[in-house]
């Protein structure tokens, strides 16, 4: 589903990725990780054309990113809180992605029911704008909206940071079974290993913008990871 | 402590984005810079032996003195629209072991540094010196020199009290235009005659020059007011954290008529009324409006009709203007949404286009009753709002593609008052002046009609290679996507 073919991305002379193969197939659920300044953020923005590769090339499902805007209908993300627009309700905002993806208020409405129980009634109803949410209430509604429409690639960058221990759980749960319902392409980074291989079939470990593992999830995997970060 | 400040303040400016794509326009600003200083200058140097010819019999100190209430009323205007209060990040400063008294008084300190603080310099001192080679006394000199800049100092502080004061109550420009118009008018009808007093006033100092205690405790009292207002604003649940509205929930079906821009036009709409920077081109539009009766009623320039297109273009285009000159900063927040979401860059342009193109219309068929001025002021506002349609909204919106200027809408107005500074104004003046010079040319050579024609002629042409001209628009944001996604993605 999304291939990157000698991708690299340098600042200067600092070259913060630089992967020369990657290919995810479809319906994967893939996980990223690595310590801060890995390039986790930079993959995902270089995926998402919202930063030009120095080389090399994207393509998501056999469209290149940076040459058409083709992939943008079948494709969602949640990076940070500049995916929300600050001045609208959630609902509105909810609406106003919908409508971009060709669903309309009805749609929309029985989309939410099902994301009752992680809204924790903190978020549909509350006469209050997204800028005024917090921080964690923000990113419910940003990972939430990133799935309207049954997008086939959705990316997710952190998901799990700034949630409750609840909703860490029930989100865990909606995005294992994003994958095995939906066939939907996942990429999610995170620092909690533990999640990252609750939720994944394969996890790479990104050290300095290199690839230095790839792994398929077992049961020894979170202790792999755990020991290669124990340094 | 304030090396650190002022070490802040040079690492902000050379290290923004800003800075670094508009070297062109610091440019021009800098010959504009120049420009008034040698204005200034010239002013200084000549006033007096022009006064001194024209009017033998007076003295010129005296004369001048006469005028400074013009000066100063001129002065506090200017420096309402130009200059912006210093802005330093203050919240991330608090916790650190500085003293807050510290924190202010190098942020109003800073403000007296001002270039508008030097301008005036240009013309006092060569003024001053041209005294002290006449007759005068060099005491007098120095005093009324002196004198002169603690003025300057005091309208700096005075415009920060009335740009605080007009923030809190969201009247935008309102309170200074009242003010300016009511001391005007006070003395121009001689109501009470400000001019003279104030003159008056300054040769007593002059000629006691122990009383220029007076105008320095003016000083220090705007000083402390200015101080202790931005105390009370030094607290994170203070002015510094912004208060959470409560939301209001509205349809606005109506515009679905308009299509698969609907939901972007919503958008905007919501984003004018309910972020406070855009709301107020709301309200300048009502100013817009009304400003044909500056000149409408006005016999003197009945025979020049390249003034009315200047009112022409400027009522039925005020809210365009001010509001295409920021896109797409407008959406600078939530920029990468826009971008990776199911949108084509050309819908979200159309919007755009479309919202300013309604407001042409609206704003025109708002200004009809100028018919009672003559037929010749709707002809005109006719071809404006034709030319601002098919001319100024591409130009507008091809602008923007070279916008690297984030708007943060979350910002309060409390440390973040005009946002914009004179680059914002520059641009403004070729979107008002050359559609004058269109009218002017065929005017002057042919006739009136001629010159309305061709105006309605430009902005046709405009209209209909409207698709072709936001093709190319279109190429052309593409073209600096990535570097608008990383300037917006910088705090400064």
């Amino acid at each position: 589903m999304i291939k990157s073919t000698e991708l690299s991305k340098k600042y200067g002379n600092v070259t913060v990725l630089n992967i020369p193969t990657l290919e995810i197939p479809k319906g994967q659920s893939f996980g990223l990780v690595g310590n801060n300044g890995a390039g986790k953020t930079t993959y995902f923005n270089l995926l998402l054309d919202l930063i030009k590769p120095t080389t090399g090339n994207v393509l998501n499902n056999e469209i290149q990113v940076n040459k058409s805007e083709d992939w943008k209908p079948f494709t969602a993300a949640f990076i940070d809180e500049s995916f929300l627009i600050g001045y609208l309700t959630p609902e509105e905002y909810f609406y106003f992605i919908g409508e971009l993806r060709g669903m309309n208020k009805a749609d929309i409405d029985t989309f939410l029911s099902q994301f009752k129980e992680i809204f924790n009634d903190e978020i549909i109803g509350k006469k209050k704008y997204l800028r005024d949410l917090s921080k964690g209430n923000q990113k419910k509604a940003g990972i939430v909206a990133a799935l309207i429409g049954n997008p086939e690639v959705v990316i997710l960058d952190e998901p799990f940071a700034n949630l409750d221990p609840t909703t860490q759980i029930r989100l865990k749960k909606l995005l294992k079974e994003l994958t095995v319902k939906n066939k939907t392409t996942l990429l999610v980074s995170s620092h909690d290993l533990g999640h990252v291989t609750e939720v994944c079939e394969r996890i790479v470990v990104l050290d300095k913008g290199v690839i230095v593992k790839d792994l398929e999830t077992s049961e020894e995997t979170l202790k792999e990871l755990e020991a290669y970060f124990s340094v | 402590m304030i090396k650190h400040f002022l070490n802040f303040e040079w690492k902000q400016f050379f290290r923004s984005s800003y800075w670094q794509k508009s070297i062109a326009l610091n440019i021009l600003m800098g010959f504009l810079a120049l420009y008034f200083m040698l204005t200034f200058l010239v002013l200084g140097i000549s006033i007096y032996p022009i006064l001194k010819k024209q009017f033998p019999e007076s003295d010129p100190l005296i004369m001048v003195n006469g005028f400074l209430f013009y000066w100063f009323l001129g002065d506090l205007v200017m420096r309402f629209f130009m200059q912006k209060l210093p802005v330093l990040n203050i919240k991330p400063l608090l916790i650190l072991p500085l003293k807050r008294s510290s924190i202010l008084n190098y942020v109003l300190g800073k403000s007296a540094i001002s270039f508008f603080n030097f301008l005036p310099l240009f013309a006092i001192i060569p003024f001053g010196v041209i005294l002290i080679f006449e007759d005068y006394s060099t005491t007098t000199a120095l005093i009324w020199m002196l004198l002169m800049y603690i003025f300057t100092l005091i309208i700096n502080f005075l415009n920060f009290i009335i740009e605080a004061k007009s923030a809190e109550t969201e009247l935008s420009f309102l309170p200074i235009i009242a003010i300016a118009s009511g001391l005007f008018a006070l003395n121009h009808f001689e109501i009470i005659s400000i001019s003279t007093a104030l003159g008056n006033a300054v040769n007593t100092i002059i000629s006691n020059p122990l009383l220029i205690i007076i105008p320095i405790l003016v000083l220090v009292g705007l000083y402390a007011i200015n101080y202790l207002e931005l105390k009370k604003k030094l607290y994170v649940d203070g002015s510094l954290k912004a208060k959470a509205d409560v939301a209001t929930t509205t349809d606005l079906a109506w515009t679905r008529r308009f299509g698969d821009i609907a939901p972007f036009l919503q958008l905007d709409l919501k984003l004018l009324w309910r972020n406070k920077r855009p709301r107020s081109s709301l309200f300048i539009v009502v100013i817009g409006l009304l400003y044909g009766l500056i000149f409408y009623p006005n016999p003197t320039y009945q025979n020049i009709p390249a003034m009315f297109v200047f009112v022409g273009i400027f009522v039925t285009g005020i809210f365009m203007i001010n509001f295409g000159q920021f896109i797409p900063a407008w959406d600078s927040g939530y920029y990468k949404l826009l971008m990776s979401q199911n949108i084509k860059y050309k819908q979200y342009l159309n919007s755009k286009y479309s919202l300013m193109t309604i407001s042409a219309v609206i704003m025109f068929v708002l200004s009809i009753p100028y018919v009672y001025f003559g037929w010749k002021i709707l002809a005109i506002h006719f071809a404006a709002m034709v030319y601002n349609i098919g001319v100024n909204s591409h130009v507008l919106l091809y602008g923007g593609s070279f916008n690297r200027k984030k708007i943060d809408l979350t910002q309060r107005a409390a440390f973040n008052y005009q946002g914009t500074g004179a680059v914002q104004w520059i641009i403004g003046f070729p979107l008002l002046l050359i559609p004058i010079l269109f009218f002017y040319v065929p005017y002057k050579f042919i006739n009136f009609e001629a010159g309305i024609i061709t105006l309605i002629i430009l902005g046709g042409i405009g209209i209909v290679f409207h698709q072709k001209l936001m093709n190319f628009i279109t190429k052309q944001y593409l073209n600096s996507k990535h570097k608008m996604i990383s300037a917006f993605d910088q705090n400064n």
